[in-house]
């Protein structure tokens, strides 16, 4: 293996680290804000992919439109199910949400294969974004370099809007004590069903990022939403830097696998969070 | 006493063949168990669609009219071989299933063929593509019908290695069937003069092939030869064109490829790929006018190569059953290799004695998109592979069933 060729594959790793990382982060989130372990992350993530086709099909409308609409739209469905079942929810033990949130990923990946089958349908890069750059070491794909930059962009945006706006501030206090918030005349429910929303429209996103690389079908992403949660682990749940983090360096980790070893490739991160898990029960960046 | 001991071997006879008489077939009911994939990457190559084609041959066969109650129970293996043991087991044992059918994914096969087996039932397999199980697996009660390893390696392997693509290297699905796939097609690669660069082994079930896709491109080899299935070939092919590897002057070579697989990929990237499968529903009027009964039937799907081997599979079993008025599984597989083969979608053909169907298999090229007349219309004919040569010798496989 030459330096070279590693360079290549770790680069591969960024990539399939913006994949983790934007996922994670939305499962950080979502369980920092709501206290709700969302198994049905993976199903949203391929609702977006699915949309993002649908809008090319019957609306003809492209991947940019996409991009803006697809988020919003999936966001909704996500705000539905926290209105009408979620939110029943908050105060049993986070169990239950685990179980209603699985059940329901079961229930829509059920409909979306029923209907689809389990092949896929196609989507394309967008014109614009075909071909590759020669950068001497590798051929980057410009699609897979935008994707990079992209979730990078968002990742980091996510972060600053939680951690240091007021907005953020007004969220993160609502989770530690609601009352006291709300009387301060703040709409609580809605801001954390928005929240919500807002975790969901992230999956959806990175749905559509994954539409024109991965297969679009049903099961893309229990795929992928096993992998996801060993990040969320290991990065420690509800720290969502720590899940931009880990993200981008399991991808890393699991890039460099497929080259030395690549049989091992889909069991490094698990083997990696059993470890985590025997050190530092809380996760690399998690709070006891 | 000469004349008393004949009477009582008569009697004996007799008695023996009355006993013979109730235990026709067990049950009155002959139970197909349609085994596959419902739910993942091969749900779609057969599923459903496998249950699907099951029901339309015990329809074709009529099997009501000639007294014969035929069931169909299906269920999903999860590409587990623990799971699909299990189910096999339980069929068997507890609910009286005759004949298994499908099982794609060989390393689940490979189980069930040995289960089937040591239990004296019959197994159909249509969707599992391992050469060994009619080799050095081989089984009195297993016919191998529609594909194989071997086939696929000498029909697209050599066809491409004639083509001049004579480097290799193997991006492989790490587990018994792409290791038999690869094994098959760098025989054929090495035997046409061919050399094999590398390979490296991708989990089955990959979302992503690019540093798999960057090695292969590394190697310089002139083709990239897929030895997996379903979803895998899917997400290979469309990654390999986003790294520019066909522009870079490689090809890929799809070993296995189902007709499901090129409807997910969109012609615009399936386009040239060229690929061997042994049934394609537009090759004549019979197959033309099934396909358009299933696709009815299936969503608008049309009918994989797998899907039609179930029909066809199920329905040359009825017939010896039929015959023999008898469910009892080596006896029936033993009928079903005595009589030749005759059905609308594979025409003539026959099963060896070490199990493997004998037919045509079909070397095709995926149309551009503007050759297309619409959905399904995706494959150009370039050869026909005689029977006689479209699978491995019989005397080659090294299977216990063959004299020497």
């Amino acid at each position: 293996m030459t330096t070279q060729a590693l360079f290549g594959q770790l680069l591969i790793g960024l990539i399939n680290g913006s994949f983790y990382a934007l996922l994670s982060l939305g499962l950080a989130v979502i369980f920092g804000l709501l206290n709700i372990i969302n198994f049905t992350h993976g199903a949203q993530y391929m609702m977006g992919a699915f949309v993002a086709y649908f809008l090319m099909q019957k609306a003809g409308l492209g991947y940019w439109w996409a991009l803006a609409i697809v988020p919003l739209v999936v966001g909704a469905t996500g705000v539905v199910i926290e209105r009408l079942m979620l939110k029943q929810l908050y105060k049993l033990d986070h169990l239950y949400g685990l179980l209603l949130t699985f059940g329901l990923a079961l229930i829509i990946e059920g409909l979306f294969r029923n209907s689809f089958g389990s092949a896929g349908l196609p989507y394309s890069i967008p014109e614009s974004l075909t071909g590759v750059y020669n950068l001497g070491f590798m051929y980057l794909p410009k699609y897979r370099g935008w994707v990079i930059l992209a979730s990078l962009g968002i990742c980091l945006a996510t972060w600053f809007l939680i951690e240091r706006t007021k907005l953020g501030a007004y969220l993160r206090a609502a989770t530690e004590n609601p009352a006291l918030v709300q009387a301060f005349g703040i709409n609580v429910p809605r801001m954390i069903t928005l929240t919500y929303g807002f975790g969901v429209g992230l999956a959806a996103l990175a749905g559509v990022f994954a539409a024109p690389i991965y297969q679009v079908s049903p099961q893309m992403g229990s795929s992928l939403i096993i992998v996801v949660f060993a990040v969320v682990v290991i990065g420690g749940m509800g720290s969502i830097m720590g899940s931009i983090i880990t993200g981008f360096g399991l991808g890393i980790i699991e890039g460099l696998t497929k080259v030395f070893y690549p049989e091992a490739s889909n069991t490094v991160i698990f083997v990696i969070m059993a470890i985590v898990l025997m050190i530092r029960p809380q996760g690399l960046f998690g709070q006891r | 006493m000469i004349f008393k001991r004949k009477i009582l071997v008569a009697a004996a006879a007799m008695a023996l063949s009355a006993g013979a008489a109730q235990a026709q077939i067990s049950g009155n009911v002959v139970k197909i168990g349609v085994l596959n994939d419902q739910s993942s990457l091969y749900a779609d190559l057969g599923g459903q669609g496998s249950v699907t084609a099951a029901k339309m041959a015990i329809e074709d066969f009529k099997a009501k009219e000639k007294g014969l109650t035929v069931e169909v129970v299906f269920a999903d293996h999860q590409n587990k071989a623990d799971v699909g043991s299990q189910i096999a087991t339980k069929w068997i044992d507890a609910e009286g299933v005759d004949v298994i059918v499908d099982v794609p994914n060989s390393g689940v096969a490979l189980a069930v063929n040995q289960i089937v087996r040591d239990k004296k039932k019959v197994f159909i397999n249509s969707g599992a593509a391992s050469s060994d199980l009619t080799g050095a697996k081989c089984s009195p009660n297993t016919v191998h019908w529609t594909y194989d390893t071997w086939m696929l390696a000498n029909g697209t392997g050599s066809a491409i290695v004639k083509q001049g693509g004579d480097s290799w290297y193997f991006l492989t699905a790490d587990y018994a069937f792409g290791h038999a796939l690869e094994r098959d097609t760098e025989a054929v690669v090495l035997k046409s003069g061919g050399k094999v660069l590398g390979k490296v082994r991708a989990p089955i079930n990959t979302q992503d092939f690019s540093s798999f896709l960057l090695q292969a491109q590394a190697s310089k080899a002139k083709i990239v030869g897929l030895a997996n299935a379903g979803g895998d070939t899917i997400n290979s092919i469309k990654q390999a064109s986003e790294f520019g590897i066909v522009k870079g002057g490689q090809k890929m070579a799809g070993l296995l490829v189902f007709l499901s697989d090129v409807h997910g990929l969109g012609l615009d990237k399936a386009q040239g790929l060229i690929l061997t499968n042994t049934f394609y529903w537009d090759l004549n009027d019979q197959t033309r006018a099934w396909a358009k009964r299933f696709a009815a039937a299936n969503g608008n799907k049309y009918p994989t190569m797998v899907q039609a081997g179930v029909y066809a599979g199920v329905l040359h079993y009825l017939k010896a059953v039929d015959a023999l008025k008898s469910d009892d599984g080596t006896k029936v597989v033993e009928q079903m290799k005595k009589t030749p083969t005759d059905d609308p979608l594979f025409g003539k053909g026959s099963i060896r004695v070490d199990g493997r169907k004998i037919h045509p298999a079909y070397l095709v090229e995926v149309r551009k998109p503007s050759e297309s007349k619409g959905p399904y219309d995706y494959y150009k004919v370039l050869a026909t592979i005689p029977a006689d040569q479209a699978f491995r010798p019989i005397g080659d496989g090294g299977c216990e069933l063959v004299k020497k």
